[in-house]
Protein backbone atom coordinates (compact mmCIF):
# COMPACT_ATOMS: atom_id res chain seq x y z
CA UNK A 1 0.00 0.00 0.00
CA UNK A 2 2.63 2.32 0.65
CA UNK A 3 4.73 1.47 -2.11
CA UNK A 4 2.89 4.07 -4.78
CA UNK A 5 3.27 6.64 -2.29
CA UNK A 6 7.01 6.16 -1.84
CA UNK A 7 7.11 5.63 -5.84
CA UNK A 8 5.35 9.20 -5.93
CA UNK A 9 7.93 10.96 -3.93
CA UNK A 10 11.08 9.92 -5.58
CA UNK A 11 9.55 10.59 -9.05
CA UNK A 12 8.89 14.43 -7.63
CA UNK A 13 12.55 14.24 -6.15
CA UNK A 14 14.00 13.11 -9.70
CA UNK A 15 12.31 16.26 -10.96
CA UNK A 16 14.13 18.97 -9.22
CA UNK A 17 17.45 16.53 -8.32
CA UNK A 18 18.72 15.31 -11.69
CA UNK A 19 19.02 11.56 -11.75
CA UNK A 20 22.71 11.38 -11.23
CA UNK A 21 22.40 12.43 -8.17
CA UNK A 22 20.97 9.93 -7.03
CA UNK A 23 23.31 7.07 -8.44
CA UNK A 24 25.90 8.09 -6.11
CA UNK A 25 26.35 5.60 -3.60
CA UNK A 26 29.78 5.00 -3.21
CA UNK A 27 32.54 7.84 -4.00
CA UNK A 28 34.13 7.36 -0.66
CA UNK A 29 36.23 4.24 -2.53
CA UNK A 30 37.57 6.99 -4.29
CA UNK A 31 38.14 9.27 -2.19
CA UNK A 32 40.06 6.43 -0.08
CA UNK A 33 42.04 5.35 -3.47
CA UNK A 34 43.30 9.26 -3.84
CA UNK A 35 44.46 8.75 0.21
CA UNK A 36 46.73 5.83 -0.62
CA UNK A 37 48.00 7.60 -3.74
CA UNK A 38 48.84 11.09 -1.78
CA UNK A 39 50.51 8.87 0.74
CA UNK A 40 53.68 8.48 -1.30
CA UNK A 41 53.13 12.41 -2.34
CA UNK A 42 52.72 13.96 0.66
CA UNK A 43 55.41 16.54 0.17
CA UNK A 44 53.38 17.96 -2.25
CA UNK A 45 50.79 18.63 0.09
CA UNK A 46 52.88 20.09 2.73
CA UNK A 47 54.31 22.59 0.43
CA UNK A 48 50.54 24.21 0.20
CA UNK A 49 50.92 25.25 3.97
CA UNK A 50 53.50 27.95 2.63
CA UNK A 51 51.59 29.53 0.50
CA UNK A 52 49.16 30.88 2.54
CA UNK A 53 52.11 32.62 4.97
CA UNK A 54 53.51 33.50 1.43
CA UNK A 55 50.26 35.35 0.50
CA UNK A 56 49.61 37.21 4.29
CA UNK A 57 52.68 38.34 4.79
CA UNK A 58 52.83 40.09 1.49
CA UNK A 59 50.05 42.01 2.60
CA UNK A 60 51.34 42.76 6.34
CA UNK A 61 54.49 43.63 5.36
CA UNK A 62 53.59 46.05 2.40
CA UNK A 63 49.89 47.12 1.73
CA UNK A 64 48.29 47.58 5.02
CA UNK A 65 51.18 50.26 5.35
CA UNK A 66 49.87 52.05 2.47
CA UNK A 67 45.96 51.66 2.66
CA UNK A 68 43.80 52.85 5.48
CA UNK A 69 41.11 50.96 7.21
CA UNK A 70 38.46 49.92 5.34
CA UNK A 71 34.46 49.75 6.16
CA UNK A 72 32.74 46.29 6.43
CA UNK A 73 29.24 46.49 7.83
CA UNK A 74 29.12 49.09 9.81
CA UNK A 75 32.75 48.78 11.23
CA UNK A 76 36.09 50.12 10.07
CA UNK A 77 38.79 47.42 9.76
CA UNK A 78 42.58 47.46 9.66
CA UNK A 79 43.12 46.58 5.47
CA UNK A 80 45.04 43.54 6.29
CA UNK A 81 42.12 42.07 8.32
CA UNK A 82 39.85 43.16 5.46
CA UNK A 83 41.88 41.50 2.74
CA UNK A 84 43.08 38.06 4.33
CA UNK A 85 39.18 36.98 4.16
CA UNK A 86 39.79 37.59 0.47
CA UNK A 87 42.67 36.05 0.37
CA UNK A 88 41.48 32.77 2.09
CA UNK A 89 38.63 32.33 -0.38
CA UNK A 90 40.84 33.07 -3.46
CA UNK A 91 43.10 30.00 -2.32
CA UNK A 92 40.07 27.61 -1.53
CA UNK A 93 39.19 28.15 -5.14
CA UNK A 94 42.42 27.92 -6.90
CA UNK A 95 42.96 24.64 -4.68
CA UNK A 96 39.80 23.55 -6.24
CA UNK A 97 40.23 24.08 -9.32
CA UNK A 98 43.91 22.99 -9.76
CA UNK A 99 42.74 19.55 -8.81
CA UNK A 100 39.80 19.02 -10.49
CA UNK A 101 41.51 20.30 -13.40
CA UNK A 102 44.78 18.76 -14.84
CA UNK A 103 44.75 16.26 -12.16
CA UNK A 104 41.27 15.09 -13.54
CA UNK A 105 42.57 15.24 -16.90
CA UNK A 106 45.51 13.39 -16.55
CA UNK A 107 43.29 10.33 -14.85
CA UNK A 108 40.79 10.60 -18.11
CA UNK A 109 43.04 10.55 -20.51
CA UNK A 110 46.24 9.50 -19.93
CA UNK A 111 45.87 6.86 -16.47
CA UNK A 112 42.49 6.17 -18.26
CA UNK A 113 41.32 5.35 -14.37
CA UNK A 114 37.99 6.59 -15.28
CA UNK A 115 37.13 3.65 -17.78
CA UNK A 116 38.29 0.92 -15.45
CA UNK A 117 35.86 2.22 -12.54
CA UNK A 118 33.36 2.04 -14.43
CA UNK A 119 33.75 -1.79 -14.87
CA UNK A 120 32.71 -1.92 -11.32
CA UNK A 121 29.81 -1.33 -9.37
CA UNK A 122 31.03 2.30 -9.09
CA UNK A 123 29.19 4.47 -10.91
CA UNK A 124 29.65 8.23 -12.80
CA UNK A 125 27.91 9.96 -10.37
CA UNK A 126 29.75 8.02 -7.72
CA UNK A 127 33.41 9.33 -9.96
CA UNK A 128 32.23 12.71 -10.25
CA UNK A 129 31.35 12.90 -6.50
CA UNK A 130 34.35 11.29 -5.65
CA UNK A 131 36.88 13.25 -7.31
CA UNK A 132 35.42 16.72 -6.29
CA UNK A 133 35.26 15.48 -2.25
CA UNK A 134 38.76 14.78 -2.59
CA UNK A 135 39.71 18.44 -3.75
CA UNK A 136 37.35 19.28 -1.10
CA UNK A 137 39.77 17.46 1.26
CA UNK A 138 42.53 18.56 0.49
CA UNK A 139 41.34 22.42 0.12
CA UNK A 140 40.00 21.91 3.62
CA UNK A 141 43.86 21.04 4.80
CA UNK A 142 44.94 24.41 3.64
CA UNK A 143 41.76 26.69 4.57
CA UNK A 144 42.88 24.91 7.98
CA UNK A 145 46.25 26.39 7.59
CA UNK A 146 45.46 29.65 6.24
CA UNK A 147 43.24 30.34 9.37
CA UNK A 148 45.62 29.29 11.70
CA UNK A 149 48.61 31.61 9.64
CA UNK A 150 45.86 34.33 10.08
CA UNK A 151 45.04 33.84 13.87
CA UNK A 152 49.21 33.70 14.26
CA UNK A 153 49.42 37.32 12.45
CA UNK A 154 46.91 38.59 14.28
CA UNK A 155 44.09 39.39 11.58
CA UNK A 156 41.59 37.07 12.82
CA UNK A 157 38.59 39.74 13.97
CA UNK A 158 36.22 37.38 15.50
CA UNK A 159 35.51 33.75 16.26
CA UNK A 160 32.82 33.65 13.98
CA UNK A 161 35.94 33.08 11.72
CA UNK A 162 35.63 29.45 12.66
CA UNK A 163 32.84 29.32 10.41
CA UNK A 164 35.30 30.27 7.47
CA UNK A 165 36.05 26.28 7.13
CA UNK A 166 32.78 26.03 6.31
CA UNK A 167 32.59 28.74 3.75
CA UNK A 168 36.03 27.30 1.97
CA UNK A 169 34.27 24.18 2.28
CA UNK A 170 31.04 25.35 0.01
CA UNK A 171 33.96 27.64 -2.55
CA UNK A 172 35.80 24.19 -2.94
CA UNK A 173 32.99 22.25 -3.98
CA UNK A 174 31.76 24.71 -6.07
CA UNK A 175 34.65 25.51 -7.78
CA UNK A 176 36.07 21.83 -8.01
CA UNK A 177 32.56 20.87 -9.10
CA UNK A 178 32.73 23.35 -11.93
CA UNK A 179 36.07 22.86 -12.96
CA UNK A 180 35.84 19.13 -13.10
CA UNK A 181 32.92 19.55 -15.46
CA UNK A 182 34.71 22.09 -17.62
CA UNK A 183 37.58 19.53 -17.74
CA UNK A 184 35.06 16.89 -19.68
CA UNK A 185 35.09 19.28 -22.35
CA UNK A 186 38.89 19.09 -22.71
CA UNK A 187 40.47 18.08 -25.99
CA UNK A 188 43.97 18.51 -25.37
CA UNK A 189 46.23 20.04 -22.12
CA UNK A 190 46.31 23.27 -24.79
CA UNK A 191 42.92 24.16 -23.09
CA UNK A 192 44.25 24.70 -19.87
CA UNK A 193 45.69 27.15 -21.06
CA UNK A 194 42.87 29.17 -20.54
CA UNK A 195 42.48 28.26 -16.88
CA UNK A 196 43.99 31.91 -15.95
CA UNK A 197 41.92 33.98 -18.34
CA UNK A 198 39.08 32.71 -15.82
CA UNK A 199 40.57 32.61 -12.55
CA UNK A 200 42.47 35.68 -12.52
CA UNK A 201 39.70 37.94 -13.11
CA UNK A 202 37.69 35.99 -10.56
CA UNK A 203 40.74 36.26 -8.18
CA UNK A 204 40.97 40.07 -8.88
CA UNK A 205 37.39 41.19 -9.39
CA UNK A 206 35.53 39.60 -6.89
CA UNK A 207 36.02 42.34 -4.26
CA UNK A 208 39.22 40.85 -3.15
CA UNK A 209 41.12 43.57 -2.61
CA UNK A 210 38.30 46.34 -2.42
CA UNK A 211 34.82 46.26 -0.93
CA UNK A 212 31.96 46.59 -4.07
CA UNK A 213 31.28 49.73 -3.25
CA UNK A 214 34.42 50.76 -5.12
CA UNK A 215 33.09 49.59 -8.01
CA UNK A 216 30.12 52.17 -7.89
CA UNK A 217 27.24 51.89 -10.60
CA UNK A 218 28.93 48.69 -11.46
CA UNK A 219 29.45 46.93 -7.94
CA UNK A 220 26.78 44.92 -8.86
CA UNK A 221 28.87 42.94 -11.65
CA UNK A 222 30.79 41.62 -9.03
CA UNK A 223 27.68 39.47 -7.73
CA UNK A 224 28.09 37.60 -11.00
CA UNK A 225 31.53 36.34 -9.53
CA UNK A 226 30.98 32.42 -7.87
CA UNK A 227 34.43 33.81 -6.07
CA UNK A 228 32.10 37.04 -4.40
CA UNK A 229 29.72 35.06 -2.47
CA UNK A 230 32.72 32.96 -0.94
CA UNK A 231 34.35 36.04 -0.55
CA UNK A 232 31.45 37.96 1.18
CA UNK A 233 30.85 34.48 4.02
CA UNK A 234 34.26 34.70 5.14
CA UNK A 235 34.37 38.63 4.99
CA UNK A 236 31.27 38.94 7.68
CA UNK A 237 32.73 35.84 9.21
CA UNK A 238 35.83 37.87 10.15
CA UNK A 239 34.04 40.80 11.37
CA UNK A 240 30.97 38.37 13.05
CA UNK A 241 28.14 40.37 11.00
CA UNK A 242 25.89 38.18 9.26
CA UNK A 243 22.84 39.28 6.77
CA UNK A 244 20.33 38.05 5.01
CA UNK A 245 22.25 38.16 1.99
CA UNK A 246 24.61 35.34 3.49
CA UNK A 247 21.45 32.78 2.26
CA UNK A 248 22.40 33.81 -1.30
CA UNK A 249 25.81 33.45 -0.94
CA UNK A 250 25.51 30.02 0.05
CA UNK A 251 22.60 29.06 -2.59
CA UNK A 252 24.73 30.34 -5.15
CA UNK A 253 27.68 28.10 -4.18
CA UNK A 254 25.92 24.95 -3.08
CA UNK A 255 23.80 25.83 -6.64
CA UNK A 256 27.08 25.87 -8.81
CA UNK A 257 28.02 22.70 -6.87
CA UNK A 258 25.27 20.16 -7.87
CA UNK A 259 25.29 21.47 -11.28
CA UNK A 260 28.94 21.27 -11.64
CA UNK A 261 28.82 17.33 -10.54
CA UNK A 262 25.55 16.42 -12.94
CA UNK A 263 27.26 17.91 -15.27
CA UNK A 264 30.40 15.95 -14.88
CA UNK A 265 28.62 12.76 -14.25
CA UNK A 266 26.82 12.71 -17.40
CA UNK A 267 29.54 13.77 -19.49
CA UNK A 268 31.29 10.99 -18.32
CA UNK A 269 28.26 8.73 -19.16
CA UNK A 270 28.19 10.06 -22.12
CA UNK A 271 31.97 10.07 -23.46
CA UNK A 272 32.89 6.94 -21.56
CA UNK A 273 29.95 4.64 -22.04
CA UNK A 274 30.37 4.22 -25.42
CA UNK B 1 16.10 -26.27 -16.36
CA UNK B 2 18.37 -23.40 -15.61
CA UNK B 3 17.89 -19.89 -16.89
CA UNK B 4 20.71 -19.30 -19.09
CA UNK B 5 23.33 -16.80 -17.85
CA UNK B 6 23.31 -14.37 -20.40
CA UNK B 7 20.88 -14.17 -23.41
CA UNK B 8 20.96 -11.85 -26.64
CA UNK B 9 18.51 -11.31 -29.29
CA UNK B 10 18.60 -9.40 -32.08
CA UNK B 11 21.31 -7.50 -30.18
CA UNK B 12 22.76 -4.41 -32.00
CA UNK B 13 25.65 -2.18 -31.16
CA UNK B 14 26.19 1.03 -33.91
CA UNK B 15 28.92 4.10 -33.90
CA UNK B 16 26.74 6.44 -36.16
CA UNK B 17 26.18 4.70 -39.13
CA UNK B 18 28.91 2.02 -38.34
CA UNK B 19 27.31 -1.25 -37.76
CA UNK B 20 29.53 -3.12 -34.90
CA UNK B 21 27.26 -5.50 -34.19
CA UNK B 22 24.68 -7.23 -36.19
CA UNK B 23 21.77 -8.26 -34.89
CA UNK B 24 23.03 -11.29 -32.94
CA UNK B 25 22.17 -14.24 -30.48
CA UNK B 26 23.20 -16.66 -28.38
CA UNK B 27 22.83 -17.73 -24.88
CA UNK B 28 25.88 -18.70 -22.36
CA UNK B 29 24.96 -21.21 -19.72
CA UNK B 30 25.81 -21.08 -16.17
CA UNK B 31 29.27 -22.77 -15.80
CA UNK B 32 29.97 -23.09 -19.33
CA UNK B 33 32.94 -21.61 -21.08
CA UNK B 34 31.77 -19.63 -23.87
CA UNK B 35 34.30 -17.90 -26.41
CA UNK B 36 33.59 -15.22 -29.13
CA UNK B 37 36.02 -15.81 -32.51
CA UNK B 38 36.92 -13.43 -35.24
CA UNK B 39 38.73 -11.45 -36.99
CA UNK B 40 40.06 -7.86 -36.22
CA UNK B 41 36.94 -5.98 -36.22
CA UNK B 42 34.53 -8.53 -35.89
CA UNK B 43 32.57 -6.76 -33.12
CA UNK B 44 33.81 -9.24 -30.15
CA UNK B 45 35.13 -6.03 -27.93
CA UNK B 46 31.78 -4.63 -28.48
CA UNK B 47 29.38 -7.03 -28.12
CA UNK B 48 32.04 -8.16 -24.55
CA UNK B 49 31.47 -4.04 -23.51
CA UNK B 50 27.85 -4.50 -23.68
CA UNK B 51 27.34 -7.81 -21.45
CA UNK B 52 30.12 -5.47 -19.32
CA UNK B 53 27.39 -3.10 -19.44
CA UNK B 54 29.76 -0.24 -19.75
CA UNK B 55 28.33 0.23 -23.33
CA UNK B 56 24.82 0.90 -23.80
CA UNK B 57 22.77 -1.66 -26.52
CA UNK B 58 21.49 0.45 -29.83
CA UNK B 59 18.89 -2.24 -30.07
CA UNK B 60 17.37 -5.99 -29.18
CA UNK B 61 17.26 -7.57 -25.93
CA UNK B 62 19.92 -8.47 -23.59
CA UNK B 63 19.98 -9.95 -19.93
CA UNK B 64 22.85 -11.18 -17.16
CA UNK B 65 21.84 -12.91 -14.67
CA UNK B 66 18.34 -11.85 -15.68
CA UNK B 67 18.63 -8.71 -15.47
CA UNK B 68 18.81 -5.26 -17.59
CA UNK B 69 22.25 -3.46 -18.27
CA UNK B 70 20.13 -0.26 -18.53
CA UNK B 71 17.93 -0.20 -15.17
CA UNK B 72 20.53 -2.65 -12.95
CA UNK B 73 23.96 -2.29 -14.45
CA UNK B 74 25.77 -1.61 -11.16
CA UNK B 75 24.01 -4.76 -10.07
CA UNK B 76 25.33 -6.52 -12.36
CA UNK B 77 29.02 -5.63 -12.59
CA UNK B 78 28.90 -5.89 -9.02
CA UNK B 79 29.03 -9.53 -9.94
CA UNK B 80 31.15 -9.67 -12.78
CA UNK B 81 35.09 -9.66 -13.48
CA UNK B 82 36.10 -7.77 -16.49
CA UNK B 83 39.76 -8.43 -18.20
CA UNK B 84 39.71 -5.81 -21.14
CA UNK B 85 41.43 -5.98 -24.10
CA UNK B 86 43.56 -3.11 -23.47
CA UNK B 87 44.93 -3.10 -19.69
CA UNK B 88 43.47 -0.38 -17.30
CA UNK B 89 45.52 -0.75 -14.36
CA UNK B 90 46.26 1.86 -12.25
CA UNK B 91 49.47 3.40 -12.52
CA UNK B 92 49.66 5.18 -9.31
CA UNK B 93 49.37 2.19 -7.45
CA UNK B 94 51.60 -0.64 -6.54
CA UNK B 95 50.42 -4.38 -7.95
CA UNK B 96 49.33 -5.26 -4.21
CA UNK B 97 47.11 -1.94 -4.25
CA UNK B 98 45.93 -1.84 -7.64
CA UNK B 99 43.64 -5.40 -6.25
CA UNK B 100 43.18 -4.18 -2.94
CA UNK B 101 41.91 -0.79 -3.88
CA UNK B 102 39.98 -2.20 -6.89
CA UNK B 103 38.43 -5.10 -4.12
CA UNK B 104 37.19 -1.90 -2.54
CA UNK B 105 34.96 -0.42 -5.44
CA UNK B 106 33.25 -3.38 -4.58
CA UNK B 107 32.70 -2.55 -1.17
CA UNK B 108 34.75 -5.87 -0.47
CA UNK B 109 36.19 -5.32 3.54
CA UNK B 110 40.08 -4.13 3.82
CA UNK B 111 41.03 -7.95 5.40
CA UNK B 112 39.12 -9.64 2.75
CA UNK B 113 40.50 -7.48 0.09
CA UNK B 114 43.90 -7.96 1.96
CA UNK B 115 43.88 -11.78 2.29
CA UNK B 116 42.45 -12.65 -1.19
CA UNK B 117 44.78 -10.19 -2.88
CA UNK B 118 47.82 -12.05 -1.18
CA UNK B 119 46.04 -15.68 -2.59
CA UNK B 120 45.06 -14.23 -6.21
CA UNK B 121 49.01 -12.51 -6.43
CA UNK B 122 50.46 -16.22 -5.35
CA UNK B 123 47.79 -17.72 -7.90
CA UNK B 124 49.61 -15.41 -10.83
CA UNK B 125 53.25 -15.72 -9.68
CA UNK B 126 53.58 -12.21 -8.67
CA UNK B 127 54.06 -12.03 -4.93
CA UNK B 128 57.82 -10.84 -5.25
CA UNK B 129 56.30 -8.03 -7.22
CA UNK B 130 53.61 -6.90 -4.99
CA UNK B 131 55.27 -3.06 -3.89
CA UNK B 132 56.44 -2.30 -6.90
CA UNK B 133 54.19 0.04 -9.32
CA UNK B 134 52.83 -1.44 -12.82
CA UNK B 135 54.63 1.09 -14.61
CA UNK B 136 57.77 -0.88 -14.78
CA UNK B 137 56.38 -4.67 -15.41
CA UNK B 138 56.77 -6.89 -18.64
CA UNK B 139 53.51 -6.65 -20.91
CA UNK B 140 52.89 -10.35 -19.91
CA UNK B 141 53.09 -9.27 -16.27
CA UNK B 142 50.49 -6.31 -16.61
CA UNK B 143 48.34 -8.81 -18.28
CA UNK B 144 48.44 -11.27 -15.13
CA UNK B 145 47.96 -8.22 -12.59
CA UNK B 146 44.76 -7.59 -14.39
CA UNK B 147 43.10 -10.68 -14.25
CA UNK B 148 44.20 -11.47 -10.70
CA UNK B 149 42.61 -8.00 -10.49
CA UNK B 150 39.49 -9.34 -12.14
CA UNK B 151 39.33 -12.04 -9.67
CA UNK B 152 39.23 -10.18 -6.93
CA UNK B 153 35.51 -9.59 -6.23
CA UNK B 154 35.28 -13.31 -6.76
CA UNK B 155 32.54 -13.02 -9.89
CA UNK B 156 30.48 -15.63 -11.00
CA UNK B 157 31.14 -14.57 -14.55
CA UNK B 158 34.19 -13.59 -15.87
CA UNK B 159 34.53 -11.47 -19.27
CA UNK B 160 38.12 -11.75 -20.58
CA UNK B 161 38.74 -9.77 -24.30
CA UNK B 162 41.82 -11.66 -25.25
CA UNK B 163 43.21 -12.54 -21.92
CA UNK B 164 46.29 -14.43 -22.96
CA UNK B 165 47.63 -11.94 -26.03
CA UNK B 166 51.33 -11.06 -24.75
CA UNK B 167 51.97 -13.56 -23.00
CA UNK B 168 54.59 -16.37 -23.73
CA UNK B 169 53.59 -19.68 -24.44
CA UNK B 170 54.33 -20.69 -20.95
CA UNK B 171 52.61 -17.66 -19.22
CA UNK B 172 49.56 -19.02 -21.29
CA UNK B 173 49.35 -22.52 -20.27
CA UNK B 174 49.86 -21.58 -16.46
CA UNK B 175 46.79 -19.09 -17.76
CA UNK B 176 44.29 -21.54 -19.19
CA UNK B 177 44.87 -23.41 -16.13
CA UNK B 178 43.92 -21.51 -14.24
CA UNK B 179 40.97 -20.35 -16.09
CA UNK B 180 40.09 -24.29 -16.15
CA UNK B 181 39.94 -24.42 -12.57
CA UNK B 182 38.01 -21.21 -12.04
CA UNK B 183 35.52 -23.19 -14.31
CA UNK B 184 36.00 -26.30 -12.29
CA UNK B 185 34.96 -24.11 -9.55
CA UNK B 186 31.95 -23.05 -11.08
CA UNK B 187 32.29 -19.93 -12.63
CA UNK B 188 31.51 -19.17 -15.67
CA UNK B 189 33.82 -17.56 -18.37
CA UNK B 190 32.87 -15.78 -21.72
CA UNK B 191 36.01 -14.88 -23.39
CA UNK B 192 37.15 -13.61 -26.85
CA UNK B 193 40.45 -14.65 -28.67
CA UNK B 194 42.48 -14.77 -31.54
CA UNK B 195 43.81 -18.30 -31.03
CA UNK B 196 42.27 -21.86 -31.99
CA UNK B 197 44.47 -24.03 -29.69
CA UNK B 198 43.07 -21.38 -27.07
CA UNK B 199 39.40 -21.99 -27.69
CA UNK B 200 40.01 -25.71 -28.63
CA UNK B 201 41.23 -25.65 -24.91
CA UNK B 202 39.35 -23.94 -22.94
CA UNK B 203 35.91 -22.96 -25.01
CA UNK B 204 32.69 -25.92 -24.29
CA UNK B 205 31.26 -23.65 -27.08
CA UNK B 206 32.02 -20.97 -29.06
CA UNK B 207 30.69 -18.80 -31.90
CA UNK B 208 32.43 -17.18 -35.03
CA UNK B 209 32.19 -13.92 -35.44
CA UNK B 210 32.49 -11.81 -38.65
CA UNK B 211 31.59 -8.12 -39.59
CA UNK B 212 29.47 -7.98 -36.85
CA UNK B 213 27.23 -11.06 -37.43
CA UNK B 214 27.65 -14.28 -35.87
CA UNK B 215 28.38 -16.98 -39.01
CA UNK B 216 28.67 -19.82 -36.89
CA UNK B 217 28.56 -21.40 -33.64
CA UNK B 218 29.13 -25.36 -31.53
CA UNK B 219 31.38 -26.91 -29.98
CA UNK B 220 34.98 -26.78 -31.12
CA UNK B 221 34.66 -30.29 -32.20
CA UNK B 222 31.38 -29.91 -33.85
CA UNK B 223 32.77 -26.94 -35.88
CA UNK B 224 35.75 -28.57 -37.23
CA UNK B 225 33.22 -31.90 -38.09
CA UNK B 226 31.17 -29.15 -40.03
CA UNK B 227 33.12 -26.58 -41.77
CA UNK B 228 36.49 -29.04 -42.16
CA UNK B 229 37.22 -32.44 -43.15
CA UNK B 230 39.39 -34.45 -40.98
CA UNK B 231 42.75 -34.15 -42.59
CA UNK B 232 44.59 -31.08 -44.26
CA UNK B 233 47.45 -31.70 -46.77
CA UNK B 234 49.86 -28.29 -46.93
CA UNK B 235 51.41 -27.56 -49.75
CA UNK B 236 54.05 -25.29 -50.98
CA UNK B 237 55.14 -25.21 -54.66
CA UNK B 238 57.84 -21.86 -53.75
CA UNK B 239 56.24 -18.02 -54.15
CA UNK B 240 54.39 -17.33 -57.56
CA UNK B 241 53.53 -21.13 -58.43
CA UNK B 242 50.68 -22.80 -55.64
CA UNK B 243 48.21 -20.82 -58.05
CA UNK B 244 49.16 -23.20 -61.07
CA UNK B 245 48.47 -26.28 -59.28
CA UNK B 246 45.23 -25.44 -58.18
CA UNK B 247 43.24 -27.27 -60.56
CA UNK B 248 45.03 -30.81 -60.35
CA UNK B 249 45.43 -30.84 -56.76
CA UNK B 250 41.44 -29.97 -56.20
CA UNK B 251 40.90 -33.71 -57.85
CA UNK B 252 42.36 -34.98 -54.54
CA UNK B 253 40.70 -33.39 -52.20
CA UNK B 254 36.69 -31.98 -51.03
CA UNK B 255 38.33 -27.91 -50.65
CA UNK B 256 41.06 -26.31 -51.76
CA UNK B 257 42.04 -23.07 -50.14
CA UNK B 258 44.76 -20.74 -51.73
CA UNK B 259 47.13 -18.56 -49.48
CA UNK B 260 49.84 -16.16 -50.12
CA UNK B 261 52.46 -18.91 -49.41
CA UNK B 262 50.77 -22.07 -49.66
CA UNK B 263 47.73 -24.57 -51.01
CA UNK B 264 45.49 -26.23 -48.20
CA UNK B 265 43.58 -28.74 -49.25
CA UNK B 266 40.74 -30.35 -46.96
CA UNK B 267 40.43 -34.19 -47.28
CA UNK B 268 39.77 -37.11 -45.09
CA UNK B 269 43.21 -38.92 -45.64
CA UNK B 270 45.65 -36.26 -46.25
CA UNK B 271 48.32 -38.96 -46.83
CA UNK B 272 46.39 -40.67 -49.76
CA UNK B 273 46.20 -36.80 -51.29
CA UNK B 274 49.20 -36.60 -51.07
CA UNK B 275 50.41 -40.08 -52.64
CA UNK B 276 47.92 -39.67 -55.57
CA UNK B 277 49.37 -36.05 -56.37
CA UNK B 278 53.03 -38.04 -56.39
CA UNK B 279 51.86 -40.98 -58.89
CA UNK B 280 50.59 -37.99 -60.91
CA UNK B 281 54.12 -36.34 -60.80
CA UNK B 282 52.60 -32.97 -58.67
CA UNK B 283 55.18 -33.01 -56.62
CA UNK B 284 55.40 -29.80 -53.99
CA UNK B 285 58.66 -28.29 -52.37
CA UNK B 286 57.42 -28.94 -49.10
CA UNK B 287 53.97 -31.10 -47.71
CA UNK B 288 53.06 -31.58 -44.25
CA UNK B 289 49.01 -33.60 -43.10
CA UNK B 290 48.15 -32.01 -39.90
CA UNK B 291 44.32 -32.47 -38.27
CA UNK B 292 42.07 -30.02 -39.55
CA UNK B 293 41.49 -27.58 -36.20
CA UNK B 294 39.27 -24.03 -35.72
CA UNK B 295 41.84 -22.05 -37.55
CA UNK B 296 40.71 -24.27 -40.86
CA UNK B 297 36.84 -23.75 -39.73
CA UNK B 298 37.92 -19.74 -39.33
CA UNK B 299 39.34 -19.54 -43.06
CA UNK B 300 36.12 -21.32 -44.43
CA UNK B 301 33.98 -19.06 -42.71
CA UNK B 302 35.63 -15.97 -42.67
CA UNK B 303 37.90 -16.09 -45.66
CA UNK B 304 40.91 -14.79 -43.17
CA UNK B 305 43.55 -15.69 -41.40
CA UNK B 306 43.33 -15.94 -37.50
CA UNK B 307 46.63 -14.27 -36.31
CA UNK B 308 46.50 -10.94 -37.95
N1 LIG C 1 34.11 3.54 -29.57
C1 LIG C 1 34.00 3.28 -30.88
N2 LIG C 1 33.66 4.26 -31.75
C2 LIG C 1 33.55 4.01 -33.07
N3 LIG C 1 33.73 2.82 -33.62
C3 LIG C 1 34.06 1.79 -32.83
C4 LIG C 1 34.22 1.97 -31.42
N4 LIG C 1 34.55 0.78 -30.87
C5 LIG C 1 34.60 -0.09 -31.90
N5 LIG C 1 34.31 0.50 -33.07
C6 LIG C 1 34.24 -0.16 -34.38
O1 LIG C 1 33.42 -1.29 -34.29
C7 LIG C 1 33.94 -2.36 -35.05
C8 LIG C 1 34.08 -3.59 -34.16
O2 LIG C 1 35.11 -3.34 -33.23
P1 LIG C 1 35.47 -4.33 -32.06
O3 LIG C 1 36.43 -3.62 -31.18
O4 LIG C 1 34.23 -4.82 -31.44
O5 LIG C 1 36.20 -5.49 -32.86
P2 LIG C 1 36.94 -6.77 -32.30
O6 LIG C 1 36.24 -7.96 -32.85
O7 LIG C 1 37.09 -6.71 -30.83
O8 LIG C 1 38.36 -6.63 -33.00
P3 LIG C 1 39.84 -6.97 -32.46
O9 LIG C 1 40.08 -8.41 -32.73
O10 LIG C 1 40.72 -6.12 -33.32
O11 LIG C 1 39.91 -6.61 -31.03
C9 LIG C 1 35.23 -1.87 -35.65
O12 LIG C 1 34.99 -1.51 -36.99
C10 LIG C 1 35.59 -0.66 -34.84
O13 LIG C 1 36.24 0.30 -35.62
MG1 LIG D 1 38.64 -6.57 -29.56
Amino acid sequence: MTAPAATERISIATRIIPAVLFDVRRPQRLVERSLVVTRRGWLMVVSGFFEPLFYLLSIRVGLSALVGDVAVGGDLVPYDEFVAPGLMAASAMNGAVFDSTMNVFHKWKQARLYDSLLATPMSAGDIAVGEVTWAVIRGLLYSTAFLATMLVLGMVGSLWMVLSIGACVLIGFAFAAVGMACTTFARSWADFDYLPAVTLPLFLFSATFYPPSSYGDWSWVVQLSPLYHGVALIRAANVGEFSASVIVNIAVLVGLALVGIAVTARRIEKLLLT
Amino acid sequence: MNEPLITARSLVKKFGDLVAVDEIDFDVEQGEAFGFLGPNGAGKTSSMRMIGCVSPTTSGRLEIFGLSPTADGRAIRARIGVVPQMDQLDNELTVLENLVIYARYFDIPRDVARARAAELLEFVQLTERKDDTVDPLSGGQKRRVSIARSLISEPELMLLDEPTTGLDPQARHVLWDRLYQLKERGATLVLTTHYMDEAEQLCDRLVVMNGGKIVAEGSPRNLITTYATREVLEMRFGRGHNEEHVSEVSQVGERVEILPDRLLVYAHDGEGALATLRERNIIPESALVRRSSLEDVFLRLTGRTLVD
